[in-house]
């Protein structure tokens, strides 16, 4: 058996990897669909639903939906803009996001996708939610009022750094990211090298003192809409 | 409605979004004025919001108090900031990319204002219909003049982009330094308009000048008072926007205090709350709450500084210093003549800025030993401002403390409406004369109040009159 799989995505034939997700093999061809928990060294989790495409007529998560000998994926069409469109929105309106004085605007993948997704200002209304912040860890601060429980540090403390640091606590509402001690992230064995600060998508999970220490212009997200380094693969590929 | 028999007058100025006031004006029973007040409600909101954030984010945080001059809250807190972590001592490229920032601030601001806001008043009278006394007036009758006012507005915007990464809410200074220094192209972009803009701002001087001195017989006692002054001021006694330590002088000029460290402000600033305002009444702690009260911004810090280190600012203070045989300035509207003699300043200095090499440095931080409370001042616009923080070790904020421009200058502008009402109120009948002449006399302090700074550059005023039993004798609104 071939380990090729051919499918299409929006009607442009892919070559995948069996094994690979959608979002890997497009990822492979240069191109980009969009997602927030995905991330390339963690194992796909499919928690934030932004990645949702049509596959065969179903909607799936890109993120952890395997490819198929011929599937027909659906991505870049006004329906699933909208549904990401209406996700995007509602972290917005679930948090305390003030993109204007946070220090990881700019990098920030949440807001970066709400300007790819052309989104202005939220319809829904903000919930305005108490949150804490942790800023016990002589290095690190944690500001649940940013987070969108994408598990990303979750993953990357268990998988990478080994050490299990975040953990899930409480359901629905009321869920948010816990540390694996007492009550601090200072009780933890939590280091400012972990890899999980790394992988965090919006501004919840920092290392200290050095906000804002890149200038306007210089930012991840101020040229280049998201995504732009992975269709930048495609026009590569078709150079 | 009324207060121990006396009568209350009441100009509302509309509600718009950061802040707004409205004069009461208390009559007696023979219906003369005893007392005007000037309510303002101030943003409090921000030092309780700030508590708990990381000390970083403040200075970029705290450009959200206030849409009129955000970099200038932006600075003072850098400057706290800069305390914290022991980086007061700034690298030359910090601390010029900051200080051209500043100056863009302050040439954009006060070109703001002369041109949109005040030009009016000057070049229609203050009796002029306001339906032609305002900018867009001034666009019909003196094109040229309300060019030059947005040129040099954009001019100060876009120095202030270059320095803090954007027009609004940049974040440019950071603790202990800034994020960038100044590009060859960005700073050969500002060369090429610089001597139009020091033109400009020389022909905006004069008017304010020989305007002053061409009326100044009705000028020099329209919502004049003699007060004591305060500003930053230089080691060498100069004039710094940017940084220096504090002077207060009174009215005749002498000393009350000079070169205090900010550091230390409240062993000689306090703050007095009166029960009928929101904004406090910062006085100087020697003289007591009844006498402290002193006025900042443009007209104190030509007042207090001993000198000018740009030439044609110094020759310019000079003239106005002979004004009043070289005693400080007591003349409320005065205040638009100094003002523009900053603009001048603001712009020598932009000029010889530009020209440092130092903007292109790429030492852009120091760090010192870890402080716990930090006081940064600064003279915006408007005035000296104050920010005054504690910090916890876990890099947290668990106090905050702002006096800002407008609220050091509370009791002037209460006096100086106090005053006109007395100059100009007769009878209990609400007049056009009146409510032009209170905004006058508000405007000449710049307050940030948004209706002060209504985008035409009208303030919308509604007034009325309430007799001992609250009926409205009298109603008036624009
Ligand atoms: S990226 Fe697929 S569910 Fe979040």
């Amino acid at each position: 058996m071939s380990d090729t799989i051919t499918f299409t995505i929006d009607g442009v034939e892919i070559q995948g990897r069996r094994g690979q997700t959608i979002l890997e093999a497009a990822d492979d061809a240069g191109v980009y669909i969009p997602r927030l928990c995905a991330f390339k060294d963690l194992s796909p989790y499919g928690a934030c639903r932004v990645c949702t495409v049509m596959a065969n007529g179903r909607p799936q998560a890109a993120c952890t939906q395997p490819i198929a000998e011929g599937m027909v994926v659906e991505n870049d069409t006004e329906q699933l803009k909208k549904v990401r469109r209406d996700i995007v929105e509602m972290l917005f309106v679930e948090g305390n996001h003030f993109c204007m004085f946070c220090e990881k605007s700019g990098n920030c993948e949440l807001q970066a996708m709400a300007y790819r997704l052309g989104i202005a200002a939220p319809k829904y209304p903000y919930l305005n939610p108490k949150r804490e912040v942790d800023a016990s860890h002589p290095d690190i601060l944690v500001d649940h009022n940013r987070c969108i429980l994408c598990a990303r540090c979750v993953r990357a403390s268990k998988d990478l750094d080994g050490k299990n640091v975040f953990q899930f606590i409480g359901r629905g509402p009321h869920k948010k990211v816990g540390v694996n001690a007492e009550a601090n992230l200072s009780d933890t064995n939590a280091d400012v090298t972990d890899k999980a600060l790394d992988v965090c998508p919006v501004g919840a999970l920092l290392r200290k003192r050095v906000g804002y220490a890149v200038p306007v212009g210089k930012r991840l997200y101020d040229l280049e809409p998201i995504g732009s380094d992975i269709e930048a693969k495609r026009a590569g590929q078709e150079k | 409605m009324s207060t121990n028999g006396m009568k209350k007058i009441t100009i509302e100025p509309v509600t718009r979004v950061e802040g707004h006031g409205k004069v009461t004006i208390l009559l007696d029973e023979q219906n003369q004025v005893k007392q005007a007040r000037l309510h303002i409600v101030e943003f409090r909101g921000f030092e309780r919001f700030v508590q708990g954030r990381p000390y970083w984010e403040v200075p970029v945080l705290v450009e959200r108090l206030c849409g009129i001059c955000p970099v200038s809250h932006h600075l003072a807190a850098a400057k706290a900031m800069d305390w914290i972590v022991g980086g007061e001592n700034l690298t030359p490229t910090a601390e010029k990319m900051r200080r051209l920032m500043h100056y863009g601030q302050m040439f954009q601001s006060h070109a703001l204002h002369f041109f949109h806001l005040c030009s009016p008043d000057l070049l229609f009278g203050f009796d002029a219909d306001v339906a032609i006394r305002n900018v867009i007036g001034v666009a019909a009758k003196y094109p040229a003049l309300a060019v030059q006012g947005v040129m040099m507005r954009k001019y100060g915007q876009e120095l202030i982009k270059a320095t803090a990464g954007k027009k609004i809410h940049g974040t440019g200074a950071i603790p202990g330094g800034i994020n960038k220094n100044l590009s060859i192209a960005e700073r050969d972009g500002f060369l090429k308009d610089l001597d139009q803009m020091v033109e400009w701002s020389r022909s905006a001087l004069k008017i304010a000048k020989d305007y002053t001195v061409a009326h100044l017989d009705t000028l020099a006692s329209f919502g004049s008072f003699e007060s004591s002054h305060l500003s930053l001021v230089r080691a060498d006694g100069a004039m710094d926007l940017y940084h220096g330590n504090l002077k207060a002088i009174d009215a005749e000029g002498n000393s009350i205090f000079d070169q205090v460290d900010y550091q230390n402000y409240l062993d000689y600033i306090r703050e007095e709350v009166r029960p009928w305002s929101y904004m406090k009444f910062p006085f100087i702690t020697s003289l007591g709450p009844e006498k402290g009260w002193y006025r900042v911004g443009p007209l104190a810090r030509l007042n207090t500084c001993t000198f000018i280190d740009t030439p044609e600012a110094e020759a310019a203070r000079k003239e106005f210093m002979a004004l009043t045989d070289g005693k400080p300035n007591n003349i409320t509207m005065a205040y638009h003549w100094a003002r523009m003699i900053e603009l001048l300043h603001s712009i020598e200095k932009i000029k010889a800025l530009l020209h440092d090499a130092d903007l292109q440095g790429t030492d852009l931080v120091t760090k010192g030993n870890r402080r716990d409370e930090a006081v940064g001042l600064i003279e915006a616009p408007r005035g000296t401002l104050f920010h005054h923080y504690r910090v916890n070790k876990n890099d947290q904020i668990v106090m905050a403390n702002l006096i800002v421009s407008t609220t050091n200058n509370n009791e002037p502008m209460n006096r100086a409406v106090e005053l006109v009402a007395r100059q100009h109120l007769s009878g209990v009948k609400i007049t056009e004369g009146l409510l032009n002449r209170v905004e006058v006399a508000i405007r000449a302090y710049d307050p940030c109040l948004s209706c002060a700074t209504h985008a035409l550059g009208k303030m919308p005023l509604e007034m009325e009159i309430l007799d001992a039993e609250g009926n409205v004798l009298d109603r008036k609104a624009r």
